[in-house]
């Protein structure tokens, strides 16, 4: 029955496209309503299958001849994803219910895109995870380029060109992993079964990983991502920030970790201090974190500061990857869950509620205008989605960074100053551009923008609404995800990485 | 010599009479009954002809049982060759019916019986054992090509391709011509086998180096490898579309397949290593030098074009470059993976000619910023167009993705632990993130860009958006379930023991 939001996604898009009617409400509602039904079923998926252990929804031969299969499976991992995929994808839709030109391709391409990242998190065959992955390159391309902002062919071309670098070293990867097991399959269970010669996962690791790290922010390969981010649509950018940045970290731990867990070993001698792959990824990781974190203080334009937020925060989740202790992994996917939530709520708030209706982004301009009393409700949804990014106790950042900084205490001591480091500045820059834009408070007249802004909409609220009971929901019950994500990790799957570091 | 068999020699060679039979019926009742009519109705009835006499040809070939060697050994007819000519076959039907909506000739019989000799010169390099079949049909094949090209008598550039393409296709002939002629001394005979067996008795020789290298200028020149290059881009830009879509696909189906055929069978013994460590002279380290060319030089010089058809031909000679990989690998596998991409690869080229032929009507020129706003004048043209691009591209589930990937495969699976193979596939792999560059400016161009002020939208004819929407159902549906023909391909190579 998941394999039904894939389906259905695609089915929506399909019909999207083929929509003789011009009216651009039925094109909106019917979106709405195909996101709705998925998000029901990723729901009931995860209601029915509490315990979070893997179960196989479809496995039927694809492609006889290379041992390839149309393998849907999940896990608590995946079934985690899902939901939070669910819920961007009704908030994307709720929150660009304003765009009016060219609607019905629109929202096919945004479904295409929704159906394929489901797509990547179902697939337990590596070649059909490779396919889904790919064919999310193509939607945001077009959904960037036709309905962005701020230089958006740049932004668009320069995205894609980063994803299908990062796709093509992962395909290297898979074709090196598919001959060298002895080419009979690509099941993910059978290769992470596998024992590639520790020579291979040395090269191989390296690669895979940073592929899918590409996707995920990885310093230094992170530049698509804030330009990206700018000049996409709001739902675009939500999707961006909030699921598609997490398909990278995904295939990072289900692929590369999984398939080449010895590259994570020590290398039995030391460059710079380094002694493994593991070191200089942890260390890009917090460079990330602090990186991101200090760019974001200084920028003037405001989706740029949430733009840079992602950095940092895909950072916590890559260096809860590296820390390979339960505590730090199971932080890493809640902390996926968590910026996938925020990433939308405040690429919302920036996008839709700010620049739809004043038109600009320049924190200095956003001053004057007095945002707090014109649209108070953006302003209320700011302070709440910047609280808990910065990670206060009862929304679901906070419970994420306490489990990843934990597993990072046990696992590298010494990182977690710098970790310090990037949240204290995470607290920086979200105060500064929520005083900036919303509570600038000259005492000064202040000057109304030049024609009145409309009041915050119904769907806009419902999505604000809806994330923002989201995020605490994880905050409060992290357990509700832990429950189902630690028998995951504790999958004969991840014996390899089990037994090489943790 | 044995006693040739007439009765046997006519029965597997049918098909070929056929086609024929088919050309001098099209051109006798273009000039006997409809010289005053219509140029559809006359395009239309030749292409229907020529396309009937196909569609009987690859009935026949199904049918066939006969296999084996003909007239000692110049000639075969196994299951593969059997396969390979119902490809090309159909591949003549679809760029005949992209043929009816042109305007660009009056010689309607001429053009159709052009286009079916040149598909008879196919069908009989893809059987040929032998080197002088092997380049009579070759000659057949180009001379063909080479007034095809140049059919379209008023527009010059029509004619500046069709003396670009005579002139290169000369020399690479005569380049041809000499490497066979110093295999004959070498060999003592013109027979595939019997060559390899004289290569494999002696050490690499000065002489044999030449003939390789001879050999593989003359048809780099045909499947378009840089640097043998230089027609491609003209001829792709100044011949009439069904004319250039014939030489895009069919040609080089054809060629690619007796090159694979020629290196593999003919100089057997003479493969050589290309890895820096265990360097042995031979064909492999040759081609690996143009393969690598190809892809850099295509992809790179792609991206500047401006005209849609030379970017396709620029695009060609990147994929020949892919192409040429398989040759490096060849192996069973390989060979399948080949035949598999350049099926699909021409499936895909052939439908963006077909687009062109609607949207070159109305606009003018093949310019990729002329079809701005494309995807609001033609949505279903342009749907097509995107599965067509993102295929070349290498985009999943699409044909062109599959292909690519079983062509790297293939190319591992020979020998897992060759550094040089998995550098080349590394290689290939990043120029295809490359091209992604220059396949998407054309689709910025027809989904992004904002139409014209005052712009209609572009029709075409029913059947050309049939024709261009078989296509492209066959790049998804070759793409989502490749077993379909792998399978086949793989079973028919097995048979015929190559």
């Amino acid at each position: 029955m998941l394999a039904w939001t894939i389906y259905l996604s695609f089915l929506g898009a399909l019909a999207l496209f083929l929509l003789p009617s011009r009216s651009a409400t039925l094109a909106r509602l019917l979106a709405l309503f195909v996101s709705i039904a998925t998000f029901v079923l990723a729901l009931l998926g995860f209601l029915q299958h509490r315990s979070g252990e893997m179960f196989t929804i479809v496995s039927v031969p694809w492609i006889r001849s290379l041992g390839i299969n149309y393998s849907l499976k999940a896990d608590g991992i995946s079934l985690t994803l899902l939901l939070l995929t669910g819920v961007i994808g009704i908030c994307g839709i709720l929150f660009s219910w304003n765009i009016d030109v060219r609607v019905k391709e629109f929202f096919a391409f945004y479904l295409l895109l929704i159906g394929a990242v489901y797509g990547v998190f179902l697939s337990f065959d590596l070649f059909l995870l490779f396919v889904f992955y790919e064919i999310v390159v193509i939607p945001k391309y077009f959904l960037i380029a036709i309905w962005g902002s701020t230089r958006r062919e740049y932004g668009a071309m320069k995205l894609v060109i980063y994803s299908f670098v990062g796709s093509a070293m992962v395909l290297v990867g898979l074709i090196a992993a598919y001959v060298l097991s002895g080419s009979k399959s690509l099941s993910l269970d059978y290769l992470a079964g596998y024992h590639f010669s520790p020579t291979v996962q040395m090269w191989a690791f390296p690669l895979v990983f940073t592929g899918f790290g590409i996707l995920a922010g990885l310093w230094p390969f992170h530049t698509w991502a804030p330009t990206g981010h700018v000049a996409a649509p709001t739902a675009a950018s939500m999707l961006l920030a909030g699921v598609v940045m997490k398909l990278g970290a995904y295939g990072c731990l289900r692929v590369a970790m999984t398939l080449f867990p010895l590259g994570l070993g020590p290398w039995g001698f030391h460059i710079l201090g380094f002694g493994s792959w593991r070191d200089v990824f942890a260390v890009l990781a917090v460079i990330g974190i602090v990186y991101g974190a200090l760019v974001a203080l200084v920028q003037k334009d405001f989706k740029f500061v949430i733009g840079y937020s992602s950095i940092s925060h895909m950072g916590f989740i890559l260096l809860g990857l590296m820390t390979l202790n339960q505590i730090g992994l199971s932080g890493a996917v809640i902390q996926m869950v968590s910026h996938g939530i925020l990433a939308g709520l405040l690429f919302g708030v920036v996008g839709r509620m700010v620049y739809s209706r004043t038109h600009t982004r320049d924190l200095a301009a956003l001053g004057p205008m007095h945002l707090n009393k014109i649209i108070p409700f953006a302003a209320f949804t700011f302070v709440i989605a910047g609280m808990a990014s910065m990670g206060l106790p009862g929304f679901s950042g906070f419970a994420a960074e306490l489990m990843i900084g934990i597993g990072v205490w046990r696992s590298y001591p010494t990182l977690i100053f710098f970790v310090g480091i990037g949240l204290v500045a995470g607290v920086a820059y979200i105060w500064r551009a929520m005083q900036q834009a919303f509570f600038a408070g000259s005492p000064g007249p202040a000057t109304p923008p030049e024609h009145p802004l409309p009041p915050i909409t119904l769907p806009e609220r419902l999505a604000a609404i809806l994330l923002m009971v989201s995020s605490v929901i994880v905050g409060i019950f992290p357990q509700l995800f832990l429950h189902v994500i630690h028998p995951a990790l504790n999958s004969p799957m991840f014996d390899g990485l089990r037994k090489g570091g943790w | 010599m044995n006693a040739i068999d007439l009765g046997q020699l006519l029965r597997l060679l049918w098909p070929e009479i056929t086609i024929l039979i088919a050309a001098l019926v099209a051109l006798s009742v273009d000039l006997a009954g409809l010289r005053h009519r219509s140029l559809r109705l006359r395009f239309l009835s030749a292409s229907f002809i020529g396309s009937i006499g196909c569609a009987i040809a690859i009935d026949e070939l199904l049918h066939v049982s006969t296999q084996g060697a003909l007239l000692g050994n110049i000639f075969v007819a196994t299951p593969l060759t059997h396969l390979v000519q119902i490809a090309l076959l159909v591949i003549t039907i679809l760029t005949l019916l992209l043929a009816v909506d042109s305007d660009f000739t009056d010689h309607v019989g001429e053009f159709v019986l052009l286009v079916l000799l040149a598909t008879t010169g196919m069908l009989f390099l893809v059987a040929a054992q032998d080197l002088l079949i092997i380049f009579v049909s070759l000659e057949l094949l180009s001379l063909s090509a080479y007034i095809l090209a140049g059919f379209d008598k008023l527009r010059p550039r029509s004619s500046e391709a069709a003396l670009k393409y005579f002139l290169f296709g000369g020399m690479s002939a005569a380049f041809l011509l000499f490497g066979f002629s110093l295999l004959y001394g070498l060999a003592n005979s013109t027979n595939l086998p019997q060559i390899a067996a004289a290569v494999q008795a002696q050490p690499l020789n000065p002489i044999l180096i030449l003939a390789i290298v001879t050999t593989v200028i003359g048809f780099g020149f045909k499947i378009a490898a840089a640097p043998f290059h230089f027609w491609a881009p003209d001829v792709y830009q100044g011949a009439p579309i069904p004319s250039a879509a014939l030489i895009a696909s069919g040609s080089k189906v054809a060629s690619f397949f007796i090159f694979f055929q020629l290196m593999v069978l003919g100089f057997a013994g003479a493969e050589g290593v290309a890895s820096l460590a265990h360097f042995r002279s031979g064909w492999v380290p040759v081609l690996v030098v143009v393969s690598v060319v190809s892809m850099v030089l295509g992809n790179l010089v792609a991206i500047t074009q401006t005209s849609l058809r030379r970017l396709l031909a620029y695009s060609a000679v990147a994929h020949a470059g892919y192409m040429l990989l398989a040759y490096v690998a060849h192996s069973q596998q390989s060979l399948a993976a080949l035949l598999y991409y350049v099926a699909t690869y021409s499936l895909a080229t052939l439908g963006i000619l077909g687009i062109l032929v609607a949207t070159e009507k109305q606009l003018g020129n093949d310019s990729i910023a002329g079809m701005a706003g494309l995807s609001r004048r033609a949505p279903f043209l342009s749907a097509c167009l995107f599965v067509f691009i993102l295929s070349l591209a290498g985009i999943p589930p699409l044909s062109g993705f599959f292909a690519k990937f079983f062509l790297f495969l293939s190319l591992l699976t020979v020998n897992p632990g060759s550094k040089l193979l998995l550098w080349l596939i590394i290689l290939a792999i990043g120029m295809s993130a490359v091209s992604l560059y220059y396949y998407l400016r054309v689709l910025k161009s027809a989904f992004v860009a904002d139409p014209p002020a005052e712009s209609t939208p572009i029709q075409s004819s029913l059947l050309l958006r049939l024709l261009v929407g078989v296509l492209a159902g066959g790049v998804i549906v070759l793409g989502c379930a490749p077993d379909v023909i792998l399978n086949q391909i793989l079973k028919v190579i097995q048979a015929s023991g190559l």
